[in-house]
Formats: structure tokens, C-alpha cells, sequence
């Protein structure tokens, strides 16, 4: 049973861990929380959902591939995202550089709002339910069952984790994102166009955060258009635990976050399912407000 | 190479430059002194533009740069190694080096590299080691040498000497004088007003914003003015 809501666990908290990485990664470079992510999220699993229903209308060769399917979706999908969260910050962020710290918040508050009604208008109020073609045959091994879905799912988050540890490492334009974090003035100094980091810090986080909402839409088969206020919440609730600003911590809290709530939602009660990020969240900043991963005591998240 | 007309500059209501002009030209060591909060760093902030000036034109090789962001004045050449050293702390000796050839072509960015570390052979021994955990002597040679790393035809050092051991001081100034043979061009921002007219082939003074004496180093060390107030005579 144990290893059973383990699993389930690692599969959740892969995308918590995606979405988690976006706020880090633009608190590092802005020290900013971008509380408009859940919503990029959200539209991420919206266009999930709009090309998995277009799947019957695609080349044969794609449609009895599971894998290449879901990379298809996910790529597209995310590339999508990816422009939502260029926009995001040049329209909403970008002319409140240097405004007080209260300012963004409000415009990203507004930024949801705005998203949120968007996708309503547009996609409907009701929940939307993922047509369930792909990967859905039970498999069970060993006491565990899962689906070959859940499998593509954990394989593509540790890969997207992979490829994002990748870039921050080993691309300039990567390092240009840490050295940024860390002192933007010395950055324009070596010849570091700040604004084009911010950019693609953005579009990164976006990119992530739209592969995280294709996957949830996926494994749970339904979504509705305020889904990104609580995913949302829990992904902040998994960087704040690996410590904001954290790029390993926020994929460390994503993962413990997803199997802390499968744990506890086997052992306990699963209708308090989403409360114990919360208590989470509490607990962190209460007892170890830089986070498990976090350095001694810098800035307040 | 580098004109500086009557530039102003404020940080809010303070007028840290009033009408500061001043030229360098290719090939040159100039020093600026003055006291503490004089306007050094100031100028050196307005000419790598991470400061706007307010008034008065800055011309680098007949070309206006004043109002370029400073990403494109390192990419004309003029590298700026700031007050303080600023050495990004979480990435290694070799990452802050990268950083520092940021807007060098990928194929030059190796042969680069070897290069300045060449310069600074304490710097390959701790090539994998964070920025941070350096020492200040260890730091400040990061630091020019990540200003080298852009192959800049300017290159402005505010304060390199500052909190050093005197060997590593006069390690530092052996250093501008090598780069200088290799057809660098400085601007050099010094406390150490002494050791500093040593070196340059001119300087300025500067008192609250604006050049009160200027000329050949050698006559700068010998005029009264400068002794008293400078030089500690
Ligand atoms: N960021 C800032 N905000 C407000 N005032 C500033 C700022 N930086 C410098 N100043 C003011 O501008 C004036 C010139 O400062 P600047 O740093 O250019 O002096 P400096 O000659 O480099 O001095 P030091 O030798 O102490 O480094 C000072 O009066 C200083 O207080
Ligand atoms: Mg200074």
C-alpha cells in the first residue's frame, strides 16, 4: 500500500515540482512571487486539453504512439505557455520595475483574474473532461498498479527537470539567469541584457508550468478553469519548502509536497487532501522560513 | 577615444557630477582622484552607463554612448569592474569568468579564457571553486579578470587596490602596466593616489563633482595642491 501512494505521490509532485521551479526561477531573477503562475498552469492544461482532442484528427502514425503523441502535446502546448508568460511580464511586470514591492502583486492579481475569466469565456465554465485515449490500461506489479500514462508522466518530469538543471548549468544564457539572481547590476555590467534574462526566465517557468497542466489533465481526466488557484498555491507551497529561490529545492519540495498529500491522503483522510500543503506552508515558514535547501536568513518570501 | 563633455548626474535631489569633461586617449593610463564621494565611481557609472547622466554628452570613439544601455557599451568595448568587487558569489571561478565573456562569440570564448587565466595562474587552481569562498586578494584578480574576459578596448577599474595587502597591491599595479603594454586602455579610479600617478600617464582631480586640476601624472605628484590634500604631504 505504502509503495502504492508512493507512486501516486512521485507523479503529482513531478508537476508540483515543475510548477515550483517557474516561481523560483522568477523570484531569483525578480525577487518577485508571480502569483499570476497558476493560472499560466491552468491555460498550459486548457491547451492540453484542445490538442488531445484534436488527436483524432492527426496523422495516424502519431495516434499509436503514446509516447511521441505526448511529446507533441507537450511541446506545443508549452511553447504556447511560454508566450503567455512573455506577455505576462512585459505587460503586466515589466512597467512596475522599480515600483513599490505591494505593485506587482496587485497587477498579477489582476493578471489572474484576467486569465481565469479568459479561459471561462472562451473554454466554458463547467469542467472539461480530458478525452482519455492515451496509456490508460491498468498495470499491476508487484501489489502496485499504475498506468503506462503515469509512467510517461514521471519519466517527462524527471526529463524536463533534467533539461532545465541542463540549461541553468551548462548555457551561457543559463548562467546568465543565475548571475542575474544574484546581482543584476554586475550582470548589465559583464554585457548582460537583464531584461532579455527576465524574459526568458518567464517563458522557462511557463514553458514548465504548461507541461505540469497537460500532465495533471491527463491524470486526473478533468479540469476547470480555476484549477490554477490551487495548484498554484501548492507548487508556492513546494518552493517555499525546498526554499524560493531555490532551483534543486523547489524539484526536492515538489516531490515531497505530491507524496507528503498522497501519504496523507492513504493514511488519513483523503477529503483533507489539499489541506496539508497548507499546514505545510505554515509549518515552513514557521520553523524554516529559507526552506529546507534555502541559505541562513536573506529576504522574506 | 573617450570624451566625456560636461556630464551631469544625480542620484535624486544629489548632484554627485556637475559639468564633469575628460578624455582618455587609446593607449593611456589616466587615474582620477579626489576624496570619498567626490563623484569617481559616478563618472565611471555614467560612462558604462548602468547610471544615466542627466546632461552633457559622452563620446566613445566619435560615437555617442551616453543613453545606451550597458550592454551595448560593453559590447563598443569598455568594460567596467565596479566599486566593490561584485563577484557573483554562488557561481564558480569559472562561471564568473564565462559571465565575463558574456557577449563574446562562442568560438573565441575558450582561447579567451586560457588566456586571461594564463594572467592569473591563482585563478586556475580554483577554477571549480564559488566565487564567494575566494579571498579579497583572490576576488579582486576574478574581478579584472572577468572584466578582461569581454577583450574590451577600455578598461575602467574603480578601486582595485582597496583592502589589499601592499603586495598584492603592487601585484595589481604590475598588472595594469602588463595590460597596458598589450594595448589596453585604462581608466583608473584610486584611493591610493600616490602609487596610482605612478603608473598613469595623466590624471584628474575631482572635488565635489566637478575636475578641479588636471594633467601629466608627473607634474600632478609634484604640485602642491595634490601633495597636501593627497598625496599626505
Ligand atoms: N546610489 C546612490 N544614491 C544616492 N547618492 C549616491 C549614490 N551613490 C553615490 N551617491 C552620492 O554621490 C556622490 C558621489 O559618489 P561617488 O560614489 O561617485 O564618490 P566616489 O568619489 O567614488 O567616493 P569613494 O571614494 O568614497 O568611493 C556622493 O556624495 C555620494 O553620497
Ligand atoms: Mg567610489
Amino acid at each position: 500500500m505504502f509503495l502504492q501512494h508512493l507512486l501516486n505521490g512521485i507523479t503529482i509532485g513531478g508537476s508540483y515540482a515543475l510548477i515550483a521551479l517557474g516561481y523560483t526561477l522568477v523570484y531569483g531573477v525578480l525577487k518577485l512571487i508571480n502569483f499570476a503562475h497558476g493560472e499560466i498552469y491552468m491555460i498550459g492544461a486548457y491547451l492540453g486539453f484542445i490538442l488531445i482532442s484534436l488527436i483524432p484528427a492527426m496523422p495516424p502514425f502519431l495516434q499509436g504512439n503514446v509516447i511521441l503523441m505526448m511529446m507533441v502535446v507537450l511541446i506545443v502546448a508549452a511553447a504556447i505557455c511560454a508566450l503567455y508568460g512573455f506577455y505576462l511580464e512585459k505587460i503586466c511586470y515589466r512597467p512596475l520595475r522599480g515600483a513599490p514591492k505591494l505593485t506587482p502583486l496587485i497587477s498579477a492579481l489582476g493578471a489572474s483574474i484576467f486569465l481565469q475569466n479568459f479561459v471561462m469565456i472562451s473554454m466554458g465554465a463547467k469542467d472539461q473532461i480530458f478525452p482519455q485515449t492515451i496509456g490508460m490500461k491498468t498495470i499491476t506489479l508487484g501489489g502496485v498498479s499504475f498506468t503506462l500514462l503515469q509512467l510517461v508522466i514521471i519519466f517527462s518530469s524527471i526529463a524536463l527537470m533534467a533539461l532545465i538543471y541542463w540549461f541553468i548549468n551548462r548555457t551561457r544564457l543559463g548562467v546568465a539567469i543565475k548571475a542575474t539572481s544574484t546581482d543584476p547590476y554586475m550582470a548589465s555590467l559583464v554585457g548582460i541584457n537583464v531584461d532579455t534574462v527576465i524574459s526568458v526566465t518567464f517563458m522557462a517557468g511557463s514553458f514548465l508550468a504548461a507541461c505540469a497542466g497537460v500532465m495533471i489533465g491527463l491524470y486526473y481526466g478533468s479540469i476547470n478553469f480555476t484549477l490554477g488557484y490551487l495548484g498554484g498555491i501548492k507548487a508556492f507551497t513546494a518552493a517555499v519548502l525546498g526554499g524560493i529561490g531555490n532551483v534543486p529545492g523547489a524539484m526536492v519540495g515538489g516531490f515531497l509536497l505530491g507524496i507528503i498529500e498522497a501519504l496523507g491522503a492513504g493514511y488519513f483522510s483523503s477529503e483533507y487532501k489539499d489541506v496539508y500543503a497548507f499546514f505545510i506552508l505554515i509549518a515552513v515558514l514557521v520553523f524554516r522560513p529559507a526552506g529546507l535547501l534555502g541559505k541562513g536568513v536573506n529576504e522574506r518570501a | 577615444m573617450l570624451r566625456l563633455t560636461d556630464i551631469q548626474l544625480l542620484y535624486g535631489p544629489i548632484e554627485a557630477l556637475r559639468g564633469v569633461s575628460l578624455e582618455v586617449a587609446e593607449g593611456e593610463i589616466v587615474t582620477l582622484i579626489g576624496a570619498n564621494g567626490a563623484g569617481k565611481s559616478s563618472t565611471l557609472k555614467a560612462i558604462s552607463g548602468i547610471h544615466a547622466v542627466v546632461g552633457g554628452s559622452i563620446e566613445f570613439r566619435g560615437q555617442r554612448i551616453d543613453g545606451l544601455p550597458p550592454h551595448e557599451i560593453v559590447g563598443r568595448g569598455i568594460s567596467h569592474c565596479p566599486e566593490g568587487r561584485r563577484i557573483f558569489a554562488d557561481l564558480s571561478v569559472r562561471e564568473n569568468l564565462l559571465m565575463g565573456g558574456y557577449l563574446l562569440p562562442k568560438s573565441e570564448t575558450a582561447q579567451q579564457l586560457e588566456q586571461v587565466l594564463a594572467m592569473f595562474p591563482r585563478l586556475s587552481e580554483r577554477i571549480s571553486q564559488a566565487g564567494g569562498t575566494l579571498s579579497g586578494g583572490e576576488q579582486q584578480m576574478l574581478a579584472i579578470a572577468r572584466a578582461l574576459m569581454c577583450k574590451p578596448a577600455l578598461l575602467m577599474l574603480d578601486e582595485p587596490s582597496l583592502g589589499l595587502a601592499p603586495i598584492m597591491v603592487a601585484k595589481i599595479f604590475e598588472t595594469i602596466l602588463s595590460l597596458r603594454q598589450h594595448g589596453l586602455t585604462v581608466l583608473l579610479v584610486e584611493q591610493n593616489a600616490g602609487a596610482a600617478l605612478e603608473i598613469s600617464d595623466r590624471g584628474y582631480v575631482l572635488e565635489v563633482g566637478s575636475v578641479t586640476l588636471s594633467g601629466d601624472s608627473r607634474a600632478l605628484r609634484s604640485d602642491p595642491r595634490v601633495v597636501q590634500a593627497y598625496l599626505g604631504g
